[in-house]
């Protein structure tokens, strides 16, 4: 299956360690054309997991195909593992499974609604209804995200007043509200200027005492300043999967060497 | 060199020529129903009854009856258009049913309205034995919207961002609340903006309804609010017309011998409504869309 | 000293808020997954359900709809022909029109010929006014006169059909009727009343039609030394002729269908037309004057219905067409 012809590395950890992995993942856009190749992954409980490639190395794909948001516009096949439960498998409850694994979206997609009401729009939908209750949630989830001292006065006001980088901050606060045991982040960082991008790498560093999280990105020095873990795709393929500093700065594959080196120019 | 030169002058004098043509009609219409009838356009014109055979009638109940059908259409129509336009814009697949169904709306909106017409007075006012009447002719306007409308809130719901329905599936909420919590709410100014534009179409048709709501009134009795009474004027099931039938008729009869004032000063209201919906729909939408994306 | 001591007591304030920028996560972090949950439906699984079967509730009634309506009008239309046994071919071409009484011909070729009469010559008197106005508002004015021109033309679509045939009937016929005597109703009438009609329907489409040309086929034709006139012609109105013809075909679909405005001005009397200015009568405004005056069931009534067909299958035509040349329009 690899088409680089040489021996690729992914890391491995036991049971306890895992908190999510997937098996042989092939995802299939129109019935026909395969954007991703047997990919093996396994995610360790309170890292952070960088996926790396080029642009339609499948990292993308395979991300939202760990939440099922891939659902209406691919197949997938192959096992995604959590709790000791396929989480592919058709008969999922798929609204469950994304309150236990969050997403945070390229682009801040906030709803034009006021920033607490786009805290608590979900778990209102979830039928809490106690006001102490969600106040203390907005809080906490605000404070999570680093964002509660820049909108603690104006949690009322539209959310699309906020910065760019104050909106993907809420939109980390909006999941983190479900409490999710996983996080996956799509590139949170890359329509945001270099402070905001700083602050929130920040935020993802904290939490991740709490969380585990995957986060695909395109930036290199990113994946390098916070992730434990990288996983390397080339054109829908897994090459490799490593620590961050094995990967970084003693890449066992020719094409992750070269992708790195190139990377960083 | 000197040739094309000249082809070019002489091509953009003419299109000159019967854009000015245009505008000389456009003027000439707009100028005529306005001049013409804005004059009689009084108060008392707009409160007294019709007269059937004699001068200097009012419209009151033409009016009346015209708004009526027109919220009781929209009332209709609008949960249904609803549901069709967040089908095809949500729930939809790519393939040859979708198609078909697409052809099946656009078929209908092509139809004839006085073909729309008649079907309803076929199935409603003759088969159910509803008689001429309000319901019969909302149902007839509700059939000639419904597909102007679904396509308009469809394209209103298809302006909103892929983005934000992922951001709630996202979050476990299931698709119908997506649609109901976030896109909606956030398509509301295009929504609003096409059934007003389409209220416009309904108040002026009359083809669907000369054989539906018909072309008479009865005597209504402003006072009576019981809905079953015969004579109370939101009953449904009393004919009615309205103004746009008012003009065809007197005009086709010929009856009373100020028919052409009274059309003239009917069309004005007419007109005027239309262009009181067509600002209205424009300022609702910006100042709603500007709610919602308000920056303060 | 003192001083010192101050701001390095607010330094070192803000170097310690610096490195503690976030409280500490007293009650955040993940619920315990409950993994029964997972593979069980939900709120949200019922609410899918509930919503989803209704927006299914509502095409389904609109398909009912279409579907009932090609079946009645379908029905009683063929009537004529399957109860009545009226001949296909002599409803299609003969011009004797008197069911119920006399010799109960049911010839509709006068109100066929009249009703394609009016919407042929509405859209050729139509169409180079509407690509004349559509040309100045895309290639000769600014984008304000554009914008301006834009919302006349809405005003205008949306201006009642009952209102163009007054105007019609208060302007246009004895306007005729001075210059050619006679009555003044007739083809002629109908078709300036129809031509004012479908202006702007066409004009909006064919607009759009013009916007849709890339800009760079514009630039590249400048570029090559071709004046604005040989552009627009060579280039801007041959890549949009699909689309125009379009725009023309939904213009007449709709001059064909226009039922009050017509009827205020043909003259409504069945007779084959044999010039431009003699009272005649289409498809429509035959259905509009007489459908009130029949019994249902009966022969002439029967023979409405069957006009109503006729209409009914035109516009599945013109939806055809349009179709047709959309389809060529994108290859």
């Amino acid at each position: 299956m690899n088409i680089t012809n040489e021996t690729s590395y992914l890391k491995t950890f036991n049971e306890e360690e895992r908190a999510l992995y997937t098996e042989d993942l092939s995802v299939f856009y129109g019935g026909k054309v395969q954007k991703l190749f047997d990919a093996s992954l396994q995610f360790k409980k309170n890292t952070i997991t960088a996926l790396i490639g080029g642009s339609g190395s499948g990292k993308s794909t395979f991300l939202r195909s760990l939440n099922r948001m891939n659902d209406r516009v691919a197949r997938v096949d192959g096992k995604i593992m959590f709790h000791g439960l396929d989480i592919n498998k058709s008969n999922i409850n798929v609204y469950e499974l994304r309150k236990n694994i969050g997403m945070v979206f390229q682009r801040p997609n906030p709803f034009p609604k006021s920033i607490r009401e786009n805290i608590v729009y979900a778990l209102k939908a979830d039928g809490q209804n106690d006001k102490e209750q969600l106040d203390q949630i907005v809080e906490e989830s605000l404070r999570a995200a680093a964002l509660w001292d820049e909108v603690k006065d104006k949690l009322n006001k539209s959310a699309l007043a906020l910065s760019g980088g104050q909106q993907q901050r809420l939109c980390i606060a909006r999941a983190l509200a479900i409490k999710p045991e996983i996080l996956l982040l799509d590139e949170p960082a890359s329509a945001l200027d270099p402070v905001s991008t700083s602050k929130l790498e920040d935020t993802l560093k904290q939490l991740r005492t709490e969380y585990t999280m995957v986060m695909v990105t395109h930036n290199m020095q990113q994946a390098s300043r916070i992730s434990d873990y990288t996983a390397f795709f080339n054109l829908g393929h897994v090459i490799e999967y490593n620590s961050t500093a094995e990967i970084f700065t003693n890449p066992k594959g020719q094409l992750t060497e070269e992708y790195i080196q190139g990377s960083f120019g | 060199m000197v040739n094309a030169k000249n082809r070019d002058k002489i091509a953009t004098w003419i299109i000159y020529f019967f854009v000015g043509i245009v505008v000389l009609i456009l003027v000439g219409i707009l100028g005529n129903i306005l001049i013409t009838g804005l004059p009689h356009l009084s108060w008392h014109f707009l409160s007294s009854e019709a007269s059937s055979y004699q001068a200097g009638g009012g419209v009151r109940d033409q009016l009346f009856n015209s708004l009526y059908l027109l919220v009781l259409t929209a009332i209709i129509s609008l949960p249904i258009a609803l549901g069709a336009a967040i089908y095809l814009a949500e729930y939809a697949k790519d393939n040859w049913i979708t198609g078909l169904l697409r052809t099946t709306i656009e078929i209908l909106s092509s139809l004839p309205s006085i073909v729309v017409g008649l079907f309803g007075y076929l199935l409603f006012v003759v088969q159910f034995g509803f008689g001429f009447s309000i319901i019969s002719g909302a149902v007839a306007l509700t059939f000639f919207n419904l597909p102007i409308l679904t396509s308009n809130i469809e394209q209103a719901i298809k302006g909103i961002p892929q983005a934000q329905r992922e951001a709630g599936l996202a979050l476990g909420l299931s698709n119908w609340k997506t649609i109901r919590g976030i896109v909606l709410p956030a398509a509301l100014p295009g929504i609003l903006t096409g059934l007003i534009l389409s209220a416009g179409r309904i108040f002026g048709e009359a083809a669907a309804l000369i054989y539906t709501a018909g072309q008479s009134g009865s005597t209504i009795d402003y006072s009576n609010w019981n809905p079953f009474s015969s004579t109370s004027f939101l009953n449904v099931m009393r004919p009615a017309e309205t103004l746009a039938v008012h003009i065809w008729k007197v005009n086709t009869e010929g009856i009373i011998s100020d028919a052409a004032i009274v059309s003239a000063a009917t069309s004005a209201l007419l007109v005027l409504v239309v262009i009181i919906f067509n600002l209205g729909a424009r300022y609702l939408g910006n100042k709603l869309y500007r709610k919602l994306t308000a920056a303060k | 000293m003192k001083k010192n001591k101050e701001l390095k007591e607010v330094v070192d304030q803000a170097i310690a808020q610096q490195k503690v920028p976030h409280v500490k996560l007293n009650k955040m972090g993940p619920n315990s997954v409950n993994i029964d949950k997972l593979t069980k439906p939900s709120k949200e699984t019922r609410q899918e359900y509930w919503g989803k079967g209704l927006t299914y509730f509502a095409i389904l009634l609109i398909i009912i709809l279409v579907v009932s309506i090609i079946g009645f009008v379908g029905g009683h239309g063929l009537a004529t022909f399957f109860t009545d046994h009226i001949n296909p071919i002599h409803f299609l071409t003969s011009s004797d029109w008197d069911p119920g009484e006399g010799k109960n011909h049911v010839g509709a070729a006068a109100m066929i010929v009249t009703s394609f009469a009016v919407t042929l010559l509405a859209a050729i008197v139509a169409t180079p006014f509407a690509v004349s106005v559509s040309l100045f508002m895309t290639e000769y004015t600014s984008k304000k006169g554009a914008n301006f021109l834009q919302s006349v033309i809405e005003l205008l679509v949306g201006i009642p059909s009952v209102v163009y045939g007054f105007l019609g009937l208060a302007i246009v016929v004895p306007t005729i009727r001075k210059i050619f005597g006679g009555t003044g109703f007739g083809i002629l009438a109908a078709t300036l009343v129809l031509f004012v009609m479908v202006l702007p329907t066409i004009t909006s489409l064919t607009v759009d039609a013009l916007k849709a040309v890339p800009k760079h086929f514009r630039q590249a034709s400048a570029a090559l030394g071709a004046t604005h006139w040989q552009t627009i012609y060579k280039v801007v109105l041959r890549v949009a002729t699909p689309r125009i013809l379009t725009a023309i075909i939904f213009g007449m679909a709709r001059a064909f269908g226009e039922a009050l405005a017509v009827q205020m001005v043909i003259g409504n009397a069945v007779l084959m037309p044999y010039n431009l200015v003699s009272p005649s009568a289409t498809l429509t405004s035959q259905l509009t004057s007489q459908m009130g005056n029949t019994v249902m069931g009966t022969l002439p009534n029967n023979a409405l219905w069957s006009l109503a067909l006729l209409l009914l299958i035109m516009s599945l035509v013109f939806n055809f067409l349009i179709r047709l040349v959309g389809k060529k329009g994108g290859k």
